[in-house]
């Protein structure tokens, strides 16, 4: 299929970046104390419960390739599982930010922050908690995996939806109102279906970057304590360990065939028929088209399973729920209210930051902070040369093919698979090659980092190339714009809003990347390269929960202080100023 | 000239379905301030009556159509349907839009029973009823299409169907026929009026708002005149022309040309103020391009009008909606180069030199008016002079003019401003920076 127009046809701004303003306000600082307050509250809670850890007992993984069909199953039903989830909390937490302007106060500075923060770091006291909650059993191994995921997901798809539902049509809203439909049928009639581009779009993306959770969640090791569920995650912590290289080929093929399915048998599918959900009066061109959905779409099947479905959902919607608000809200919201609320939040911002402090001040020295945040920096710099290298390298290769309609139809898929792709399954193959040569870790561990991410700048700039508009080529070709000009004045700045897109996205997953990237083994050697993300790991390793708060909330310090001072800007520039509709 | 235009006897309460009485609205600004949109407006709407609302855009039109539906509440003042006050979406009323509003995940068919669901009615008979609305409309075979598939005259047919279906017993029409172009417009108010006149849909009547005067003239029983700012009925008039109208009839177009008359006439009060909203530098300035006030005052002084135009003629020429045409002929007139009475557009002696001379003449020209005429622009030019860099950004305008006007209103004015100092090369903005100087690149 024409996939640059999956790309190009719903691109919502990543992060919510279009709809908030620059300045901060005062709820991003106190949501941040909050939140950072919440973590070290888990931190000590999961230090409580350790003792049931060690007494799971679980069928042992095996690297026998008759167990690797089972393993790929149960990998991907850990993804749906979260995804379920997802969307549940997505339904339930940005409809409450949507209508209730006190919970929107808090939810939409905590949803952005909570995008920026590394996933993997919560791992060790999910564990720990999940553990707690069903001693001895495998499901609360089970429950932290999908936690992780779902925490790799439910940000971006709530934020899609909040703002999906902040910006309905002022004419649907009032005819709504005007055939007074029902808060439960104006949520399954116009709600959701004005939000489900944007919340697909979203939720395909979220799937396709968290195969990498999926992978890395599947072997946790805690203190002394290892956690292997069965999946492709835990066969390749096996295959490292015992120093397997054919075992590792068979995860990368393994992963490779889930994919493929995954992009094939759901991706586009859905993509293809979210496309009837498109907000515009007039039929586009060019739809997103999927073999899958044709086929599914013509044969009977798809009666036979949309029947009970549609059934289902024409009954719910009738459902009358007793009306608990006056049809005529007086939109004069209380004052006193406002400040009362205001006061809550900031008090216990105040408690939060008051037990922050005391938590430092007993478990941790002041020099740790330093300490981090001198990390943090290493890993900083590692990110932003990463992304200037992988930039230098894809923006010129992904504007030449999407340039070449022939060859951006060929290459853009594998550019999404790619993406998709869990780049820590490739890890091993890179650690047997540094350790082979004894190259320094410190510099050769660093590519790793962006060796999953990179293929978002590389996706987003072939769609951009390929929608540059035919006139204004014509129009560089017949003035005859030299090469450096064309560049500067035609392409670059014709790209650049997909450009930061995509380096936006990449920055974010390296972040992310960093905790495993940092760290890498190969049987009994290990490499480590000085970063925020190899102490976040290393103190993860060591059930040093302090400490993994600390590298976390550092970490979550420099992200959205990142996002804010570079991305946001420039995002709103190109927005602003090169979008070419 | 016989023009059939008389005051409407006043209703007795009891025959009539809708009466708004005493109302008024007011438009809160973000930035403080208030805005009075409607000024105690008194509306009776009787059984068996088509009633228009004519009045040019931002007149409040609208906003009133919205507080009988229940949709806004009015500041104050009271509607009643059927004696009962409204207080929320009204169950008697139905009603069309503008932009015809369809959901388009929907097909034809289930965006008409969106109302009956809401009901609660059960599947069956909803779509028995619905079959029925489409059947009515002239919907037929389009039940599975979606809208984006269908032309502007087919979704407003839905939009109609919708509204029908739920049996009211006024159906509410804002503007229904503006987004369509005028062949299909035409099909379809005639379609409608047949429906009306055969007694073939079960409302008893219907309220329409429109800007456009032969619409109102063709359809309405009564029209009711709107002012703009604040929105106060001018004038109750009765339009006894017998259906089916002829728009050729002289009757019919003696009655065009005396409403024309009467929406152009100058307020004896205050004589140039009150062309637009608010005064001084605070005033709300329409987005009207220099190229498209140098092209009417062209088209003016050209044969066959030679300086002197009626207005509807002049829109009926260049196929302009005629709100659009009175919104560019008002800046002529705000700038001194046309004066508009009676209908009538006249350039005056500037517009008629403007016309004559070359493009840097023309811009000298042009600038001299602006600067006399719009007293933004001269508060702009002033804070420039004062300056030492000559620089300032545009935020300190933007931010005095939203103390004002609404924040829409305030980005359109400064909009109109920048243009038109662009043209007359009165003080240059860059858009980048976001700041006014004197400075243009060399």
């Amino acid at each position: 299929m024409s996939s640059e127009t999956v790309a190009s046809v719903v691109r919502p701004s990543p992060l919510g970046l279009g709809e908030r303003g620059l300045l901060p306000n005062v709820y991003d600082l106190v949501v941040f104390i909050l939140i950072a307050g919440a973590l070290f509250a888990l931190a000590h809670g999961a230090h409580e419960m350790r003792a049931p850890l060690a007494t799971l007992d679980m069928a042992p993984v095996t690297l026998d390739p008759g167990k690797l069909p089972e393993y790929a199953l149960r990998t991907t039903l850990r993804m749906f599982a979260a995804i379920v989830a997802s969307l549940l909390f997505t339904f339930v937490v940005a409809t409450l930010a949507a209508k209730n302007r006190k919970a929107e106060l808090v939810i939409v500075p905590a949803l952005d922050i909570l995008q920026s923060v590394p996933v993997l770091g919560f791992l060790t006291f999910t564990v720990a908690f999940f553990m707690g909650l069903f001693p001895g059993s495998e499901l609360g191994a089970e429950c932290a995996a999908i936690f992780a995921i779902f925490t790799a997901q439910a940000w971006n798809m709530a934020f899609s939806f909040y703002q999906s539902l902040r910006t309905i049509p002022s004419d649907l809203d009032e005819v709504s109102r005007h055939f007074r439909l029902s808060p439960w049928l104006r949520f399954w009639r116009l709600e959701v279906p004005f939000a489900a581009p944007g919340l697909i779009w979203n939720t395909m993306m979220s799937m396709s970057g968290s195969w990498f959770f999926v992978v890395a969640s599947e072997a946790i090791t805690v203190g002394d304590t290892t956690v292997k569920l069965p999946g492709i995650g835990a066969w390749l912590a096996l295959a490292i360990d015992r120093k397997d290289i054919w075992a590792v080929v068979l995860a990368v093929a393994a992963m490779a065939i889930v994919i493929l399915a995954y992009d094939q048998l759901l991706f586009r599918p859905i993509v293809a028929w979210a496309d009837k959900f498109r907000f515009e009066q007039t039929a586009s061109q060019e739809r997103p088209r999927s073999w899958v959905y044709e086929l599914v779409r013509r044969g009977r099947l798809i009666h036979w399973v949309f029947a009970p479905i549609e059934w289902t959902t024409a009954r719910l919607a009738i459902i009358r729920l007793p009306r608990l608000a006056p049809r005529l809200l007086p939109k004069r919201a209380g004052k006193t209210g406002d400040m009362l609320w205001l006061a809550f939040v900031l008090l216990s911002a105040a408690y939060a930051l008051w037990y922050i402090f005391d938590y430092v001040r007993s478990e941790l020295g002041f020099d740790d902070i330093a300490q981090a945040f001198g990390l943090g920096f290493l890993t900083l710099i590692r990110v932003a040369v990463l992304i200037a290298l992988a930039s230098a390298i894809w923006v010129p290769i992904g504007v030449w093919i999407g340039l070449r309609p022939w060859a951006a139809e060929r290459v853009q898929p594998i550019a999404q698979f790619l993406a998709a792709f869990p780049a820590n399954v490739l890890f091993p193959i890179a650690v047997v090659g540094i350790v082979a040569f004894s190259l320094d870790p410190n510099i050769w561990l660093s590519p790793l980092m962006v060796l999953g991410t990179q293929w978002y700048i590389l996706f987003n700039v072939i769609a951009g190339a390929s929608a540059f508009p035919t006139d204004l080529r014509e129009a560089s070709t017949l003035y005859r714009l030299r090469s450096w000009q064309w560049w500067r004045q035609a392409i670059l700045p014709g790209i650049l809003p997909y450009y930061v897109t995509g380096a936006l996205t990449a920055s974010g997953g390296s972040w992310n990347a960093s905790i495993v990237a940092e760290v890498a083994s190969w049987g009994d050697t290990k490499l480590k390269a000085a970063g925020l993300g190899a102490y976040i790991a290393q103190a993860t390793e060591d059930g040093d929960y302090p400490r993994v708060v600390l590298g976390i909330a550092v970490m979550s310090i420099l992200v959205v202080t990142f996002n804010r001072l570079l991305w946001r800007p420039l995002y709103r520039l190109t927005e602003r100023r090169f979008r070419l509709d | 000239m016989d023009v059939q235009v008389k005051a409407a006897a006043p209703v007795a309460a009891a025959d009539a379905i809708v009466r708004v009485e005493g109302l008024s609205h007011i438009y809160r600004k973000p930035g403080g301030g208030d805005l009075l949109v409607l000024d105690n407006i008194n509306l009776a709407l009787k059984d068996n009556e088509i009633v228009s609302l004519l009045g040019r855009s931002g007149c409040g039109k609208s906003t009133l159509l919205r507080i009988i539906a229940g949709l806004t509440p009015p500041t104050s003042g009271s509607v009643t349907i059927d004696g009962e006050p409204v207080n929320g979406p009204a169950s008697q009323v139905a009603m069309v839009f503008q932009s015809f509003a369809l959901f388009p995940w929907l097909t034809v068919l289930e965006n008409v029973e969106i109302g009956l669901e809401a009901q609660g009615i059960s599947p069956h008979g909803r779509h028995k009823r619905a079959l029925a609305a489409i059947d009515l409309i002239g919907l037929d075979g389009y039940e599975s299409a979606f809208p984006k598939e269908m032309s502007g005259g087919m979704r407003q047919r839905v939009g109609f169907a919708r509204a029908l279906v739920v049996h009211p017993e006024v159906l509410l029409m804002d503007e229904p026929f503006s987004a369509l172009d005028v062949l299909t417009a035409e099909t379809l108010r005639t379609d409608l009026l047949d429906l009306w006149n055969e007694r073939r849909m079960a409302i008893s009547a219907i309220l329409m708002v429109t800007h456009n005067i032969e619409e109102a003239v063709l359809m309405s029983d009564r029209i009711l005149v709107f002012s703009s700012n604040p929105g106060r009925v001018l004038a109750d008039i009765k339009v006894e022309l017998p259906q089916p109208r002829n728009r050729l009839d002289p009757r019919f177009r003696a009655l065009v040309d005396s409403i024309y008359a009467r929406m152009t006439a100058k307020p004896d009060d205050k004589p140039r103020e009150g062309l637009f909203p608010g005064t001084g530098i605070s005033m709300e300035l329409p987005q009207v391009s220099p190229n498209l006030l140098a092209g009417l005052m062209e088209t003016i002084a050209a044969e066959p009008y030679s300086g002197h135009a009626d207005l509807p003629a002049l829109a009926t020429s260049l196929q302009m909606e005629s709100d659009d045409l009175l919104h560019i002929a008002e800046t002529l007139q705000l700038l001194r180069f046309a004066e508009l009475a009676e209908g009538d557009i006249r350039l005056t002696e500037a517009g008629v030199r403007f016309v004559k001379e070359d493009m840097d003449e023309r811009k000298k020209l042009f600038a001299r008016h602006v600067l006399a005429h719009v007293p933004l622009v001269g508060h702009i030019k002033r804070v420039l002079d004062e300056r030492a860099t000559h620089r300032a950004p545009s935020s300190r305008f933007r931010n005095e003019l939203e103390d004002q006007m609404s924040k829409k209103s305030a980005q359109s004015t400064l909009r109109a401003v920048i243009s038109w100092a662009r043209y007359g090369e009165i003080f240059a903005y860059d858009e980048d920076r976001g700041v006014f100087s004197f400075e243009n690149p060399n």
